[in-house]
């Protein structure tokens, strides 16, 4: 189960906090919006990496998160708002361009995919999940990779999909599949409901690529998926998982 | 305190994977891409895959097999507590020479 070290030149040693200036920004749902940032000497980084981010109240009362990059020629995130959460309607609905946040990374050298990589990809998303694995589809395309990929992306509804148009219109080689669990669009031909052992045979391509997977999502998301994906005969040592918290999906 | 990827979560586990910013902070190596052997019931897997608790004051990363106690971070102000007491070992790959 052994990662591989990220290489020299995409981490930045030692780990510091940096100062991140809000470029750009645009919503992807009407609880999520996409953050751009400006942020001076960055490193760089692999698909899949996270960033840390650090917020401090004027009377000193500091807080951070955890945030998948979501492209790999930028710092951008996607950021779902949870309605109890500290961190996350600050940034969804009151951080403004030229705003300033303090940010550290990237780090996480295991769930990354390489654009050098051969293996047939499989990506399994449950709701904002889809962050990392964006990032993934995203580098594939900007190295013209030929590597096969494979999305599943279950979400709630319609309304809740990310980055609608990019997955809209696949590039040759990339499959998405949206299993909507709550509400479906009209005529879909999937009844609503969770990622099913009968969705993986049908549309993950296990049988003929034996891939790569790359599971994101809720904890229960994750669990259950990497179970079904074991389950069907799928070395354990090639899925990677990423967990959140209870929402999502 | 640092939750889930993906921002604000909630009281239940987290993965290895948000380790990678506060060990970040301590070792050259990415210490979440090393693979470790639990003590108790010799299990291994990448510490990027443990369930880890991050609602304590600290972060306490569990074996997904036994529920032993492998690793505890804990911060204050000015020094970083660390126990790795859990593990026989980590095996942390490293670039090739």
């Amino acid at each position: 189960m052994a990662g591989t070290a990220v290489p020299r030149g995409l981490t930045s040693r030692p780990l510091v906090w940096r100062v991140a200036r809000l470029a750009a920004e645009r919503w992807e749902t009407p609880t999520a919006r996409t953050l751009t940032f400006d942020v001076p000497n960055w490193p760089g980084h692999l698909p899949g990496q996270h960033v840390d981010v650090r917020l401090t109240a004027p009377d000193g009362y500091s807080t951070q998160r955890s945030y998948s990059l979501a492209r790999p020629d930028r710092v951008e995130l996607t950021v779902e708002r949870l309605d109890d959460g500290e961190v996350s309607p600050y940034l969804v609905d009151i951080l403004a361009v030229g705003d300033e946040i303090e940010l550290r990374g990237p780090v996480g050298g295991w769930f990354v995919w390489r654009p050098t990589g051969r293996r047939p990809v499989l990506l399994l998303a449950g709701g904002s999940g889809i962050v990392p694995l964006m990032a993934m589809i995203r580098a594939r395309r900007e190295e013209s990779s030929g590597t096969p990929f494979r999305l599943l992306y279950s979400v709630r509804s319609p309304a809740d999909v990310y980055y609608k148009d990019e997955l809209g219109h696949p590039e040759p080689g990339l499959d998405v599949t949206c299993l909507f669990t709550r509400e479906t669009p009209e005529g879909w031909p999937r009844p609503p409901g969770r990622l099913t052992a009968s969705d993986l045979s049908r549309r993950a391509g296990l049988a003929d690529s034996d891939p790569d997977c790359f599971v994101c999502g809720p904890t229960g998301f994750v669990e259950a998926a990497a179970n079904l994906l074991v389950a069907h005969g799928q070395d354990p040592q090639r899925i990677k998982t990423e967990r959140f918290g209870p929402t999502g999906g | 305190m640092t939750m889930g990827i993906q921002g604000d979560g909630g009281d239940r586990h987290m993965d290895g994977n948000v380790l990678a910013g506060p060990l970040g902070e301590l070792f050259s190596v990415d210490v979440t891409a090393a693979t470790g052997t639990c003590a108790q019931c010799g299990r291994n897997g990448p510490v990027a895959g443990l369930p880890v608790y991050a609602n304590a004051p600290g972060m306490v990363a569990r074996c997904p097999g036994c529920d032993n106690v492998l690793m505890r971070l804990v911060r204050s102000p000015d020094s970083a507590w660390l126990d790795f007491g859990g593990f026989t070992a980590l095996r942390i790959p490293v670039p090739g020479r």
